[in-house]
């Protein structure tokens, strides 16, 4: 746990960290999403925010319980066990816990939508995500660009160049930067300085491909949709083939142990679940949390929270 | 002394890096897509005053740099050196050079108090308040009946300083000056 956490609280900030205006605002946006699955006869599941596995890339850290379960960074390992079972299309809203990520764009606690739409491809849902970014903060185009190309026009820089990806790291600020590092810097960097207003990122490297299949080409089937140089979604083709995600979750368990980062062991219920079979479908998690501040013209997550982090 | 990790970076905090005494002016949490957790921060270096952009990793620090902001009396200078008192009651001197004082030096005034920027105890910038009070000490005659036209002219004040007052100004009026942009307030006494 961070050491935020454990100082006490003022006594004026018994206070919510938002307006009550804003409490509404909060209110429409979850009622307008429901009406919205409801109208694609999306169904809406409750998975448990506490499991006895979780995640395990090395970049999310997980808040442990004294029993050693975990409160969940997403709830996607439950969701694809549900689809496993033979649910339909389902969508969730609910709580999500991120360790340490604190800042005016994070809060290790928020409220995530996340959605998996049997039968679907990436472009499909990416099609949805438009239409319900559109219902919910008013149409506007949308622009599709790939990693390589984003960093090619930003930077002039090869994304296959490890050498100058790694310098141009050291340019934008960091010490020795591994080529990860560089490559996540760098593309943030490129993002943040793009014009469009909503644009939907796509041509993930394999390495970034998280649970995303990666296609033909050797790109994840992975999106992200980028609105005001925030990101407010990410999604996948899902990978369903299990033995590729065992084989994930073991790069995964070796990368953590390099980083000397503890964890729990892989999932076996979610390999489980693959190896029974989980449906072709696409899948995408979105923060609501950003999504309304992009909505209200807020300028931190605390001002559209009723109570942000340092007053929790 | 101590280390500051990321997740304690916040404006004004000081910490030293590169082997100088550095001031946070702004820190933020970034973490692009899936990707590993930075905190971006602008530091301002507060022996050189340039301002430095660095990228560290979540849970990285710096160490805490030993600075401390003080309000001191002005002795005298003595050509080479300028020195200080504190004003706690110790009656502890410090001595600072030119290259340290540096523009401040037009506006300090004997026995007047000031801001000194302490770093391991040894100055490293002084600062003079917002606003000060100095005398006239030459500037061309003034021209009566003609404060309307808003002329202007050069007043050297009793510390050395020149700074563009109105026409109406005379040799021993004292003068109102903001020392942050070096200009005339108004006239305090005549």
């Amino acid at each position: 746990m961070t050491a935020v956490g454990r100082s006490r609280l003022a006594p004026a900030d018994w206070r919510p960290s938002c307006p009550v205006a804003t409490l509404r605002e909060r209110g429409r946006l979850l009622a307008e999403i429901r009406g919205f699955f409801a109208a694609r006869d999306v169904l809406e599941v409750q998975t448990p925010a506490l499991g006895r596995r979780t995640v395990l890339d090395p970049a999310l850290d997980s808040i442990a319980t004294r029993d050693g379960r975990y409160l969940q960074t997403s709830p996607e390992y439950h969701m694809k066990r549900l689809l496993a079972a033979g649910a339909p299309s389902i969508y969730q809203i609910g709580p999500a816990f991120r360790d340490g990520e604190a800042g005016r764009w994070h809060n290790p606690e928020f409220t995530i939508l996340e959605w998996y739409r049997v039968g679907f491809d990436a472009p499909a849902l990416m099609a949805e995500v438009a239409a319900l970014v559109d219902s919910l903060l008013g149409h506007a185009p949308y622009g599709s660009v790939a990693c390589a190309d984003l960093l090619r026009e930003r930077f002039g820089i090869d994304i296959d160049n490890t050498e100058a990806l790694i310098e141009l790291g050291s340019t934008l600020g960091l010490d020795e930067p591994t080529l990860d590092e560089a490559l996540d810097l760098a593309l943030a960097e490129a993002l943040s300085s793009r014009a469009e207003s909503r644009v939907f990122v796509t041509g993930f490297p394999a390495a970034l491909a998280a649970l995303a299949r990666v296609g033909d080409e050797g790109s994840a089937e992975r999106f992200e949709l980028i609105v005001e140089g925030v990101e407010v979604a990410n999604g996948y083709h899902e990978l369903t083939d299990a033995a590729e995600l065992a084989a994930r979750m073991e790069a995964d368990v070796e990368r953590r142990r390099v980083l000397g980062k503890t964890g729990p062991a892989p999932d076996e219920a979610l390999l489980a679940a693959h190896q029974h079979g989980l449906p072709d479908c696409a899948g995408v998690a979105m923060g609501l949390d950003r999504l309304l501040m992009l909505k209200v013209g807020a300028t931190s997550l605390a001002e559209v929270m009723a109570f942000s982090w340092d007053r929790a | 002394m101590a280390n500051y990790s990321t997740n304690e970076f916040r404006p004004g905090l000081k910490v030293m890096l590169e082997g100088d005494p550095c001031s946070i002016l702004d820190s933020e949490f970034v973490k692009p897509g899936k990707g590993q957790a930075f905190t971006r921060v602008k530091l301002r270096n507060l022996i050189t005053g340039r301002v430095w952009d660095r990228t560290y990793r979540s849970g990285e620090s710096l160490p805490a740099a030993d600075v401390l902001e003080t309000e001191m009396e002005f002795l005298y200078d003595d050509g080479e050196f300028w020195h200080f008192m504190k004003t706690d009651g110790s009656f502890e001197q410090v001595a600072a050079s030119a290259s340290t004082v540096g523009d401040a030096k037009d506006w300090l005034l004997a026995q007047e108090a000031c801001s000194v920027t302490l770093w391991n105890n040894e100055p490293i910038s002084v600062t003079p308040p917002n606003f000060v009070e100095l005398a006239v000490a030459r500037t061309d005659p003034g021209l009566r009946g003609d404060t309307a036209q808003g002329g202007v002219k050069p007043a050297e004040l009793a510390t050395g300083a020149t700074v563009r007052v109105p026409l109406f100004i005379e040799i021993g009026d004292v003068l109102r000056v903001d020392t942050r942009s070096g200009e005339y307030v108004s006239r305090v006494k005549s």
